[in-house]
């Protein structure tokens, strides 16, 4: 339905940031996400962050992967 | 210098601003001994010994400057690569240029320069040539048609017919740098290591022909990247070829842009890459030599053409996992999607 | 950067697997679940998670995919106004290829049909105002994570004065249609894998009315191998236990409450409207349309001839993206319509259903089911 790809920002103005994924860089709007901040992992749809990616509950997601596997495989 | 900053309708129209254009900017940099003659046909001397191998390309590319390139130096190094693919040794080239009337006469010496420079490192001479201006909006800037004439050395036989079920395909290099490249221009994103790959092949196939490898057919993936050539090889040999992801030589920039726009990698256009089928035990040799080649430096094997499977797509994807995931013609798609 | 590689790390796809089948084994029975969003369907299809699923699972794709479900009407209309003299249309790649009723913007481009295409709604902004003596109409499609993005570059025009540039507004909201399909007997629905992206915008709390009218398990799920897995077996376990919520699988993006700044703008700009699905019929309070005080913004209102829409004869697509059959059932797949040659809209989008299946399940053996 909607690809959004997150990318870090690495500055920021009022209206606009440039941010960053794997060494290519784009200049996005701000205008649905103002509270992004320097070092913010966004998510970037059609030029514009929608969204903050929170490292801390990715890591509970993938503790959460690994406590499947422990299940599935009891060693 | 009486040229203006702007080509005009009369620099196509055969008097005193042709004859300026020509002779002010032209030929101070193409300068050879068959194109100073200025006479309607190049006449070159005796062909060398061998097949001839002729090829035409036209050049259209917008933007027509790009980080590490320019319409220029791509029109010699695509027609160059064209012959160097089929295993021919580039010779002699004819380039045609349509201007359209504005154009930047700076944008024109950028791209006059890029070929030049690009006929040098492929040792090749620009012969003969043409002119021509369209009234405005009749054109997109400037439009470069090439032929290039070659010679296939005697006793080399490259081509599709040769592939063999088992056959190691190679690439030269990372893969998409020329498309990404380009579609980052076209949709404002950028990035530092961001560049064409565009350069002559043919002191890079050289090497790999001397190295003695059973190479069986090479390819140049310009349009629809390694996608497309895998296809088309595929429909001449029915064979079929499947990639390894794991292998597949891509940039982390390439790889995001691709990510980004939802396209992908595979079916991104190289201008300066070769894949090459060969005899699997041959592998080893032939990476060794395209390594030790400027160029080549980052040769891999990215897969292997097999024999047909009805219950396989023609060209697929091996994953990390083992599976196998078809790859269309139309997977990587040309157009950045949001979906 | 956040690595997104255990989401993709055979070992954890494993297990997911087995937990799967684990769980469903304990229940002891088969589950229809549908995968609302098109990006779930590409992602589906390119890991080949649904072979690996097998019998017990099976996953319907929904009418997620904002082309697929946009009617030929729209095309046709946006043909109509990219022929209106000084006009040039913008618009998503996704849309290029789509046929209308006569052509795509593709062919009709070749028509004479002014039309760009481009990544982002400001890239046709900068277009207008860099053309100020042409009117850029974009072709404003997507569900609710692109709507307020449209909506934004409205702001933005509004607030850089450029004055040319219009819209032709087909948004869609998710909501209406999970509603009938919900209700729908014939499809027998054990729960719903929720649209990841269109949440990070609207909240998961907008779908808790899947639990609280209709009973149905559902999960916001992510869009990796691990993340759609997760979704499934989330999806499984409230079957088995009859148990019926919406699960946030997706925590790393999603929360409970919407995004409020892009609600405002989407609010300013766009209010709801009966709205025609392909393949569903008009959906009440399913499409968003300009106020009527961005009316000057507005080119859906420009008096153009738009011909009576033709449907494609035979494509099936509308069942399809209700998820009452399976591209292989369409007998135009595959056959007279193929991703070249695209009869219905589900083929043309990388994530439309047909495409995919075209794609990815066509020499996997995919029966029918």
């Amino acid at each position: 339905m909607c690809l959004a790809i997150p990318m870090e920002l690495k500055e920021r103005d009022e209206y606009e940031a440039i941010v960053e994924l794997g060494g290519v860089q784009r200049r996005v709007s701000l205008l649905l996400f103002p509270e992004a901040a320097v070092g913010d992992h966004l998510l970037i749809h059609a030029g514009f962050a929608i969204g903050r990616v929170d490292a801390e509950e990715a890591r509970l997601t993938i503790e959460g992967l690994e406590r499947i596997a422990a299940q599935a495989r009891p060693s | 210098m009486t040229l203006p900053d702007r080509i005009l309708l009369a620099h196509g129209a055969g008097g005193r601003k042709t004859r300026e254009l020509i002779e002010e900017l032209l030929l101070p940099s193409l300068s050879n001994e068959f194109l100073a003659t200025l006479s309607d046909a190049a006449v070159m001397p005796r062909f060398p010994e061998g097949r001839p191998a002729l090829t035409t390309d036209g050049f259209v590319v917008d933007p027509p400057l790009f980080p590490g390139g320019d319409l220029g130096y791509l029109s010699v190094c695509g027609t160059v690569n064209d012959l160097s693919v089929a295993g021919a040794e580039p010779l002699w080239l004819t380039w045609s240029l349509i201007l359209e009337e504005g154009l930047e006469t700076s944008l024109l010496r950028t791209c006059l320069e890029g070929a030049v420079r690009a006929a040098r490192e492929a040792g090749v001479r620009i012969v003969a040539g043409d002119t021509k201006v369209v009234p405005k909006g009749k054109g997109d800037r400037l439009f470069i048609t090439t032929a290039g004439l070659g010679v296939v050395p005697p006793g080399r036989d490259l081509g599709d017919h040769r592939v063999l079920p088992g056959d190691v395909i190679l690439a030269t290099g990372p893969l998409g740098d020329h498309g990404a490249t380009i579609m980052a221009s076209r949709h404002g994103m950028s990035g530092a290591a961001l560049r064409s790959d565009c350069a002559p092949l043919n002191g890079l196939i050289a090497a790999l022909l001397a190295s003695g490898a059973e190479v069986h057919s090479l390819h140049d993936p310009t349009r629809g990247g390694a996608l497309v050539t895998c296809h088309e090889v595929c429909a001449r040999t029915g064979l079929r070829m499947v990639l390894d992801e794991a292998q597949l030589p891509v940039r982390a920039e390439v790889a995001a842009l691709c990510e980004l726009l939802g396209l992908a990698p595979v079916a991104m256009p190289c201008e300066g890459r070769a894949l090459i089928w060969l005899k699997e035990s041959d592998a080893p040799r032939a990476i060794e030599a395209l390594r030790s080649h400027p160029l080549g430096r980052w040769a891999c094997a990215i897969g292997r053409a097999e024999a047909p499977r009805k219950d396989r797509s023609p060209v697929a994807m091996r994953t990390p996992t083992g599976e196998e995931r078809p790859l269309d013609l139309r997977a990587g798609a040309d157009l950045p999607r949001i979906c | 950067m956040i690595s997104q590689e255990p989401f993709r790390d055979p070992r954890l796809l494993d297990s997911l697997f087995q937990a799967i089948r684990s769980e469903a084994e304990l229940a002891g029975r088969r589950f229809s679940f549908m995968e609302v969003c098109g990006t779930h369907t590409h992602a589906i299809a390119e890991a080949g998670l649904r072979r690996r699923l097998g019998p017990q699972v099976r996953l319907i794709s929904g009418p997620g995919c904002p082309v697929c479900v946009t009617p030929v009407e729209y095309l046709d209309r946006a043909i109509a106004l990219g022929r209106l003299p000084g006009v040039r249309l913008a618009t998503f790649g996704d849309l290029f290829r789509v046929p209308s009723s006569r052509g795509s913007l593709e062919t009709e481009a070749a028509e004479g049909l002014r039309v760009e295409v481009v990544y982002s709604p400001r890239d046709a902004l900068t277009l207008a105002s860099a053309h100020p003596e042409e009117r850029v109409v974009f072709l404003a499609v997507g569900f609710e994570t692109t709507a307020p993005a449209i909506a934004a570059t409205l702001a933005e025009a509004d607030r850089l004065n450029v004055c040319n540039f219009y819209i032709w507004s087909g948004h869609k909201v998710v909501p209406p249609p999970l509603r009938l399909l919900a209700s729908d007997p014939g499809l027998a629905l054990d729960g719903l894998l929720l649209p990841g992206h269109v949440s990070v915008l609207t909240g998961w709390g907008i779908f808790e009315f899947l639990a609280t009218d209709f009973g149905l398990p559902s999960a916001v799920a992510g869009f990796t191998p691990a993340d759609i897995l997760l979704g499934v077996l989330e999806l499984v376990r409230q079957r088995r236990k009859g148990e019926a919520r919406v699960t946030n699988l997706y925590g790393r993006a999603v929360r409970r409450e919407e995004n409020a700044d892009a609600r405002r703008l989407m609010d300013r700009y766009f209010a709801p409207i009966d709205s025609d699905w392909r393949g569903m019929g008009v959906i009440p309070g399913s499409g968003l349309a300009l106020r009527p005080e961005w009316a000057e913004r507005d080119a859906g209102l420009w008096p153009v001839t738009v011909p009576e829409p033709i449907e494609p004869a035979g494509c099936r697509c509308g069942e399809v993206l209700k998820g009452a059959i399976s591209p292989p059932e369409c007998p135009l797949f595959a056959a007279a319509c193929d991703p070249d040659s695209p009869v219905g809209a589900c083929m043309v989008s990388s994530e439309g259903t047909c495409a995919a299946w075209y794609r990815h399940e066509r020499y996997r053996g995919e029966a029918a089911p």
